[in-house]
This record gives C-alpha cells, sequence and structure tokens, in this order.
C-alpha cells in the first residue's frame, strides 16, 4: 500500500508540471508579465508567430507530459501483477512520429522566412535618417541636418535622446566605436548588434506617439546595465520642430565645425 | 591492444580494493598511495578523480550563480555573509563584480562541471565495464586528461585573485571586449588566464576523446558487437567524436586571441577601433569571425554537455521499467543525426549578429531540423515507460525528470529558432530559461540519476534511498521555480547580463517575480546539502550492495562492486543485447548479456 502511495504521489508530481506550466502562462499576462506593447508595423507579425508557436509547443507540452504523467499512474509496479509488455519498438509508430514533426518543423521553417526578410532583408530604398553609434556606454546619435546627408558641416549630435517620425520608414545606420553592443527597442521588436567596423542598416514604422527605451541587449563591459536611451515617436510636423530646436541649441553652444574638418574626419 | 584471453577462472579475488595490480602483493608506502590513487592510470580512480573534482567545481558553479541571483532581485543591497569579502562599501556589489560572476558561473558550469563530468566522470568510468574491457586503450593518456584538468582549475580559480579580477566577457568572450583590455577592468590578466584554462580543459578533452573513440571500437569484449553496445556507450562514442572534430577550432580561436591579447596582432579587432580613448590596435580583423570559430566549436558543445546524460538516462529508464529500450535503432541514429546536424546550426547563435541575413535563413532551417531527432529520442522514451513496470527508485525518478523537463528545453528551443520571434527573445531571459532547463534540469538531474544508479558499482554501496527522494523532490520544486518563471522575463524581453534592470520602464515591475527566483535558487543550492551529507554517509556506511543490486543486464553489473583492477574476474563474454528485460517464457525477468544463451533456452523449456 506505501508503494502504491508513492507512486500516485510521484506520478502528481510529474502531472504538477503540465497543470502549472499552463497556468502560468495563462496567469502572467495579468499581471503584465507579458510582451511589452508593441507600436511597429512589423512587430505584430513576430508577435502573431510568438503566439503560434506557443500554441503549438503548448500542445506538444501538455500531450507529452501527460502521457508522462499516465505511464507513471498507470505502469507503476506496484499495481502491476504480470510482467513488463515485452516490446522492442514499433517500426510504424517511429515512421509515424518522425514525419509528422518533419513536416511541421519545415512548414514553421518556411512559414517564418518572410517575416524575416521584412524586417532584416528587403531594406527601404533610402538615406539613413540617423546614425546610431554605441559607445561605454552610451547611444550617440548623428541626424544628417537640413541638407539630408550624413558626414556634412550641418549634422546634428545629440545622445541618448533618439526622436523618429511616425507612419513612415525610418532607416538607422548602426554603428559601434569600441566594443560590441545590441540596439533593442522592446516596444518596436527591433534587435541588431551593433559590431565595430560594420555599418548596418535597421528600419521599421512605428505607428504610435510615445517614449519608450532603448536597452543595450549585448554585453559591453560593466555598465552594460546603465546603457540606457530613450527613442520618442512623433508626428512628422512634432519631429521636423525638434529638429529645429537641437540644431538651433547645437548652433548656440558651439560653432558650427569647418566642413573640411569634417571631411578629414570622416 | 588485442582481447585478453579468455579464462574461465577468475584473474583476480572477488572484492579486490581498486588499484591492486594484478598478481602483485600491495607495495606499501607514499610511492604505492601516490601511483594508486593520485597517478593512477585506472579508468576507474581517473573516472572518481573526476566525478570528485567536478562536484566541488559545482558548488563553487552553484554559489556563484546565488550571488549573481541576489544581485539581479535586489541590486545594490547588501550581500549577506560574504559580502564584507569583496565589499566596496558595506557590502554592495559593484557592477564589474557582478559581470565578473555571471561570466565565472558560465565558463565553471559549463568547462569545468557538466563536460569533463558528463565524458570524463562517468566516461572514464563506465566505457570498459559496459564494453567488457579491462581498462581505456592508452592508460597513461588517460591520467594526463585528468591531470591537464588542474592547470585548468589552478588558471580558472587564481584569476579571481589578479588585478582587475576573473574573466569578465561572458563565457562566450566576444571581442573587442575580450581582446582590448581598456575595454573592461578584467580584461587583462583576468581574460588572459581565462584562455589558458580554456586551453587546458581542451587538451584534457582531446585526450580523453581519441582515448574514448580506440577503446570502444577496439577493445569490446567478444561478442559485443556495435549494435549490442548501452546507449550509454553509444552517447559517449559519438560524444567523443564531436569532441574531436570541434575541439581544433575553439583552440585555435584561442590562441588567436591570446594573439589579438598579447602580440598586437587584429584577428578580430577592424581598423580603428578605439575603446575607452585607448590607441588603437593594428586592426584590420573582424569581430564576428571570433563569433563564428566560438559557436562552431561552442554549439556541437552543447551536445557534448547533453548527449551522454541522454544516453544514461536511456539505460536507466529500460532498468526501473523493467523493458526493453523502445526503438534501439532510431535511438542510436538520432543520436547521430543529433551530432551531424549539429555541426551546421552554429550560426543561429548570431541571428542578431550583423552576420548576413540570408545566411540566418539557412541556419533556421537546419536548426528547425535539429529539433527532430530530439522529438524522436522524447517518444521513444515515452514508448520504453509505455506497458512496463516501474520502480520509482530515485535514480529513475531523476531519470524521469530529464525527460518530463527535457520536454520544456526542447521546445522553448523552438522560439529561438523562429528567427523573427528571435529579433525579440534573443539575449533576454528567454534563452537563459531554455538552456538551464536543458543544462540543469536535464544534463544535472540526468548526472544525479546516474550517480544513484552507478553509486553502487563505485563504492560497492547503495545511497539512502529515503534522503535520495527528499533531494530530489525539494531540487525538482526549486529548480523549476527557479527557472519556469525566467521564460515569463523572457517574454516582457528582460535582457540577461544586466546588474540592474529596473531602471528601465519596460522591466521596472519585474522585480517580485526576480526575487521570488532567487528564493527557490537558494533553495536549490541548500537542497544540495543532503545530496552531499547522503553521498559521503552512503561512501563509508551505506548497505552493501552486492554485484547487480537493480537486476540490470549490461556488463559492468557482473564485475565486483567496486571492481578491481582489470575489473572483471572472468572474461565476459556477450550474448544479446543489453535491454533484454521480461523476456516472455524466461523465469527472471532480466537475462543479462552474459547471460549464456543455453541457459535462457533451458529456463524457456522449463517454463513449458
Amino acid at each position: 500500500m506505501g508503494k502504491r502511495l508513492a507512486g500516485i504521489f510521484w506520478s502528481l508530481l510529474f502531472l504538477a508540471v503540465p497543470v502549472l506550466g499552463v497556468a502560468t502562462f495563462a496567469i502572467a499576462p495579468a499581471y503584465d508579465y507579458w510582451l511589452p506593447k508593441d507600436v511597429s508595423e512589423h512587430g505584430a507579425s513576430i508577435d502573431s508567430l510568438f503566439y503560434f508557436i506557443l500554441a503549438l509547443t503548448g500542445v506538444v507540452f501538455v500531450v507529452t507530459e501527460v502521457l508522462l504523467f499516465w505511464f507513471m499512474w498507470k505502469y507503476d509496479a506496484a499495481k502491476q501483477k504480470g510482467e513488463a509488455t515485452y516490446i522492442q519498438g514499433s517500426h510504424t509508430l517511429e515512421v509515424v512520429w518522425t514525419i509528422i514533426p518533419a513536416a511541421t518543423l519545415l512548414f514553421l521553417a518556411i512559414y517564418q522566412m518572410n517575416a524575416w526578410a521584412d524586417v532584416k532583408m528587403r531594406r527601404p530604398a533610402m538615406s539613413p535618417t540617423v546614425e546610431v553609434v554605441g559607445r561605454q556606454f552610451e547611444w550617440r546619435l548623428r541626424y544628417p541636418g537640413r541638407d539630408g546627408t550624413l558626414g556634412t558641416a550641418d549634422d546634428l549630435f545629440l545622445v541618448n535622446d533618439l526622436h523618429l517620425p511616425i507612419d513612415e520608414d525610418v532607416l538607422v545606420q548602426l554603428k559601434s566605436m569600441d566594443v560590441l553592443h545590441s540596439f533593442f527597442l522592446p516596444n518596436v521588436r527591433i534587435k541588431q548588434d551593433a559590431v565595430p567596423g560594420m555599418k548596418i542598416p535597421v528600419w521599421f514604422k512605428a505607428r504610435e506617439a510615445g517614449e519608450f527605451d532603448i536597452v543595450c541587449a549585448e554585453l559591453c563591459g560593466w555598465g552594460h546595465y546603465k546603457m540606457k536611451g530613450r527613442v520618442t515617436f512623433e508626428p512628422r510636423a512634432a519631429f521636423d520642430a525638434w529638429l529645429e530646436r537641437k540644431y538651433a541649441e547645437q548652433g548656440a553652444t558651439q560653432p558650427p565645425p569647418e566642413a573640411a574638418d569634417v571631411a578629414a574626419a570622416e | 591492444m588485442t582481447p585478453p584471453p579468455v579464462t574461465a577462472t577468475p584473474a583476480v579475488e572477488h572484492g579486490t580494493v581498486v588499484g591492486h595490480a594484478h598478481g602483485h602483493a600491495p607495495k606499501a608506502g607514499l610511492s604505492h598511495f601516490l601511483s594508486t590513487y593520485v597517478f593512477s592510470k585506472d579508468h576507474k580512480v581517473i573516472g572518481l578523480q573526476f566525478l570528485f573534482s567536478t562536484l566541488l567545481w559545482f558548488l563553487i558553479g552553484g554559489l556563484l550563480a546565488l550571488a549573481v541571483r541576489w544581485q539581479v532581485a535586489w541590486p545594490w543591497s547588501d550581500v549577506p555573509v560574504i559580502g564584507k569579502l569583496f565589499a566596496q562599501e558595506g557590502g554592495q556589489m559593484s557592477p564589474e563584480f557582478y559581470t565578473m560572476l555571471f561570466t565565472m558561473h558560465a565558463s565553471v558550469m559549463i568547462f569545468l562541471v557538466i563536460i569533463p563530468i558528463l565524458a570524463g566522470a562517468f566516461g572514464n568510468f563506465l566505457i570498459p565495464l559496459m564494453i567488457g574491457a579491462d581498462d581505456m586503450a592508452f592508460p597513461t593518456l588517460n591520467m594526463l586528461s585528468y591531470w591537464f584538468m588542474w592547470p585548468a582549475f589552478f588558471f580558472f580559480g587564481a584569476s579571481f585573485f589578479v588585478e582587475g579580477g576573473a574573466a569578465s566577457g561572458g563565457w562566450t568572450s566576444y571581442p573587442t571586449l575580450s581582446t582590448n583590455p581598456a575595454s573592461s577592468p578584467a580584461s587583462g590578466m583576468g581574460q588572459t588566464m581565462w584562455l589558458l584554462g580554456l586551453t587546458m580543459v581542451g587538451v584534457s578533452s582531446m585526450l580523453g576523446s581519441v582515448n574514448y573513440m580506440t577503446t570502444i571500437i577496439l577493445m569490446r569484449a567478444p561478442g559485443m558487437t556495435m549494435f549490442r553496445l548501452p546507449m550509454t556507450i553509444w552517447a559517449m562514442f559519438i560524444t567523443a567524436i564531436l569532441q574531436a572534430f570541434a575541439l581544433p577550432v575553439l583552440t585555435a580561436a584561442g590562441f588567436m586571441q591570446l594573439s589579438d591579447r598579447m602580440l598586437g596582432t587584429g584577428f578580430f579587432s577592424p581598423e580603428g577601433n578605439v575603446v575607452n580613448n585607448a590607441i588603437a590596435g593594428a586592426g584590420g580583423g573582424q569581430p564576428l569571425l571570433w563569433q563564428h570559430l566560438f559557436w562552431f566549436y561552442s554549439h556541437p558543445a552543447v551536445y557534448i554537455m547533453i548527449l551522454p546524460a541522454m544516453g544514461m538516462v536511456s539505460d536507466i529508464l529500460t532498468v526501473f521499467a523493467r523493458k526493453p529500450l523502445f526503438g534501439y535503432r532510431p535511438m542510436v541514429y538520432s543520436i547521430a543525426g543529433i551530432a551531424g546536424l549539429g555541426f551546421i546550426v552554429w550560426g543561429h547563435h548570431m541571428f542578431m549578429s550583423g552576420m548576413n541575413p540570408a545566411l540566418g535563413i539557412t541556419f533556421m532551417v537546419s536548426t528547425m531540423m535539429i529539433a527532430l531527432p530530439s522529438a524522436v529520442k522524447t517518444f521513444n522514451w515515452l514508448g520504453t515507460l509505455w506497458g512496463g513496470k516501474i520502480q520509482f527508485t530515485t535514480s529513475m525518478l531523476f531519470a524521469l525528470s530529464f525527460v518530463s523537463m527535457f520536454i520544456i528545453g526542447g521546445l522553448s528551443g523552438i522560439f529561438m529558432a523562429a528567427t523573427p520571434v528571435d529579433i525579440f527573445i534573443h539575449d533576454t531571459y528567454f534563452i537563459v530559461a531554455h538552456f538551464h532547463y536543458v543544462l540543469f534540469a536535464g544534463t544535472a538531474m540526468g548526472v544525479w540519476a546516474a550517480i544513484y544508479f552507478w553509486f553502487p558499482k563505485m563504492f560497492g554501496r547503495t545511497m539512502n534511498e529515503f534522503w535520495g527522494k527528499v533531494h530530489f523532490f525539494l531540487t525538482f520544486i526549486f529548480l523549476n521555480g527557479t527557472f519556469f518563471t525566467m521564460h515569463i522575463l523572457g517574454a516582457v524581453g528582460f535582457p540577461r547580463r544586466l546588474a540592474d534592470a529596473y531602471h528601465y520602464e519596460t522591466f521596472h515591475h519585474l522585480q517580485p517575480m526576480n526575487a521570488f527566483m532567487t528564493y527557490c535558487a537558494i533553495g536549490m543550492v541548500a537542497t544540495q546539502v543532503i545530496f552531499a551529507a547522503n553521498f559521503i554517509y552512503s561512501m563509508f556506511w551505506g548497505p552493501l550492495a552486492g554485484r547487480n543490486p537493480w537486476n540490470a543486464n549490461t556488463l559492468e553489473w557482473t564485475a565486483p562492486s567496486p571492481p578491481g583492477h582489470g575489473n572483471f574476474d572472468y572474461q565476459p563474454i556477450v550474448h544479446r543485447g543489453p535491454y533484454e528485460y521480461s523476456v516472455p517464457g524466461v523465469e527472471k525477468d532480466h537475462l543479462m548479456q552474459t547471460d549464456p544463451p543455453n541457459a535462457a533456452a533451458a529456463a524457456a523449456a522449463a517454463a513449458h
């Protein structure tokens, strides 16, 4: 009897895994422990893929964990009178449980390619809206200024305070001065490492105004945790006005560099 | 290399103490002690040396993890007890110190615990015993493979005390943080020692792997065909092949990084790279090159860190389900499939790295496909339990939890493999959850299953079952409390490796869950006191086990417990595969690999 009780106890412990596992995921969103708000155009395709995989793996998780519980419960030695079943395998079953997951995984692989290509491969034909340069432990920003070209005398320099227009494509040219960083905008579903020696294009379209975090997501040294920036999305008119204001501030505090100096610095 | 002659008479008396040489009277004195217990060439002693060393480092790695958890849950608060040892102000942890902690936690756990405990401890102890050999093919290399770990222990251990502290560039040691001493206080001596330690671990692994391959190919007992090998041996064999092919790349990359740091080369630094206003180095290199080389080893290493556990768990499940392994050959092929595909998936660590996104698609497809053999293995484990007669021993509970937890770790991997989803969850706690489910909830639980299972063979005594189950229960509860919640943090995008993330608007509300996880982590480490006490007590005072306490089939259970030098008191001859449990018409419910076929036939005839 004691042995049978032990079997029941251990089986139920293993049943707790799928029960509590599903419960954790079900409760978490209610406490805001969930995907942060998404304000980007492409983010919906990432989030829906996340939910799709969550549903798919959730089903497999529950089915396999419940089977494990059920076998522990049913085939407990304390309950069995006869011998265990002498069976060495099943060719049919092996074929079935190879082909079905293979087809599912292959479908998943092909299904997501488009979303990936949208975010990382189909770069809009435009010149950079802003250059973002990672440096221990800050985000250095450079706007092209009135002439729309980076690397000219009227460039606007800022730190950590990124502003971008909404409802239009923006192209960020991402660089690093020193070590690896990663440009992570949780609310825009964007992440891209900044690599010394590389210029990496990052593009997206925000659909909603607001102020959000810029997080460094690649270890960049002891101050990694504080490499924080803010991004403000605003309508085009407000964005242009902000640019003008910042440009005036920059002109007031420092003489505009000679064009020749800037060219030499490039 | 030729197999020893087949003799019917015992070559060694039963119960011979480990290390006594064939036919020689025990020699007294220090030199005998040294050659028997310290510089031993006996695979069992070497296996136990690996086991004791790695368990000690497991403790250190666990304590490092607790310190990491403390900072994540309560940033900048005074660290209790040990805070004064490294106190800067009061007992508060500095961000440099925190960065070093997680770097060394991962480095210690991966290079000084998981890899050597699987291949070094269990590979050494089990391979000759399970294939019916008297020792390894190259006993001296084997001894050296253990003693090359000591320089690694020294470099990793001593690096905590050098100026700037131990390595702080993450266990992945990405340039240019790791190559440029100006980039971080610990990127000086600490990082150099880390690289030297890594190289020594590599030498040790390489010495082990050539030995394992040779031994398994050439020294199997008569009748032990490849397809009569237990899954443990198949897993060790394929792991050894993985090691041998992947490791040279890491060693070369390590030397390149050393040379960048010490000789002024620029393999991994681009032109004009200025760190912290220091003078730029030679340049002309590429930080991504290191990532490619590093992951070309370190992704196969992920399988080096799980395949042996899979093999051992497969064997333990059959013993305590009293059933043949379901789908033996598919199990072998899926291990081989994992190993083969394991060489072409490394790029999935680099989806966000700046590598060509088209290449990302290729790696995404191969990564999706590597989930397949893992799925096949899981289904076969479930098939093994189906229709069994399950005995809930401590070892079996750990093996069952391996299956249960591996399902979670396997499925969560699919999220990262999906490149668009990876954009959001890359370098967040989702990946931390994933690899802890594979490596702790998977491998470490598998290792405990193996320790409880083979302890009688190692020491001739069994561990206490009651306290073993208490150990299992608490570890199981606390590990899920610690690691399952990490998935939820990952869904918020909570980044790993941040000393304090709560000043971000997105993450400021996550502290209570992190505190809960830290309480669970403290419980998990504290629980191991039960294990340590049980282990040490049972070594000396546990009940005597006899040769075959679990009624298992494989060859190690025909040898005395513990086996003497030379392992077997008679030459084992193998007549069948390792999983003949509950064969119909046979009186006892297991047929050992050495049971003569006529005995089986006679038993069958008698039953009629």
